[in-house]
């Protein structure tokens, strides 16, 4: 199982602007990496990323062979309610890797 | 009066106006290829992306482009009605003109996104922002890439 590293704020006040890091371990193989032998490493990426949090995807990419291995992806959210936000990751053949976090709003 | 100096000031005058003429006909400054012009036109939906509000923060110079640092945020309320529905990146120059895109809405509380990404050469990259009313933003920055994401393996 690849590694994901998940950083958001153990708390927050109600209201307040967070900022949420994502790094999830994976080659975001291109499909233009030529082999010796001919032909391409075949391209293996992962295309979508959600944030679900407070029961609905707050944010959402859809990457492409351009991202970097290992994707990066930080943003923010408003924090609304204590509970669990989950981080899911789909790659080109429908594989699925989720990752969960949980903030208590104050 | 030193003839060196005199030399060197002649060069300084004829040279400038030239060094001027050539920035602005390098070929960063000519339209983006039609494949990419085509992706940000799709995005677009047919409405002309005006400049402003949208920040693009990404080094101008790139000494590996295998993973370059991005940030690109939008200046908007992140109301119900007032916010930044998509942020999506191209490339001009890559394989492949499509960059990333992200859905935004008002529980994002700020239009902010740090992302990395590789670039296979020197090159303009642009930022589009589609707004909650339809609305279009665009920015752009150039940069100069000295080792590109290696595509020989």
């Amino acid at each position: 199982m690849s590694r994901a590293l998940i950083h958001v704020p153990p708390r927050a006040r109600a209201g307040e602007i967070i900022e949420i890091r994502t790094l999830v371990q994976h080659p975001m193989e291109t499909g233009f990496r030529p082999l010796p032998e001919g032909g391409f490493v075949p391209r293996l990426i992962l295309r979508r990323f959600e944030c679900i949090y407070d029961g609905a995807v707050v944010f959402a990419a859809e990457l492409h062979p351009a991202v970097a291995a290992n994707p990066y992806i930080a943003f923010r959210l408003r924090a609304t309610r204590s509970g669990g936000i989950l981080f899911r990751w789909i790659d080109d053949q429908g594989a699925v890797r989720e990752e969960r976090a949980g903030i208590e709003v104050i | 009066m030193d003839f060196a100096a005199l030399s060197r000031r002649r060069l300084i005058v004829t040279g400038l106006p030239a060094l001027i003429l050539g920035l602005s006909l390098r070929p960063a400054h000519a339209a983006p290829p039609p494949r990419t012009l085509t992706a940000m036109r799709e995005f677009a939906g047919g409405v002309a992306p005006m400049n402003g509000r949208v920040l693009l923060d990404i080094p101008p110079l790139v000494e590996n482009g295998n993973s370059v640092p991005l940030t690109v945020s939008v200046e908007s309320p992140m109301t119900e009605t007032d916010h930044v529905a998509e942020i999506a990146l191209f490339s001009e120059r890559n394989p492949l003109p499509d960059i990333a895109r992200f859905r935004l809405g008002p529980r994002c509380g700020q239009a902010w996104v740090m992302t990395r990404i590789r670039l296979g050469d020197t090159q303009t990259i642009h930022a589009l922002a589609r707004m909650s009313d339809g609305s279009v933003r665009a920015a752009s920055a150039e940069l100069l890439v000295t080792l590109p994401a290696c595509i020989e393996g």
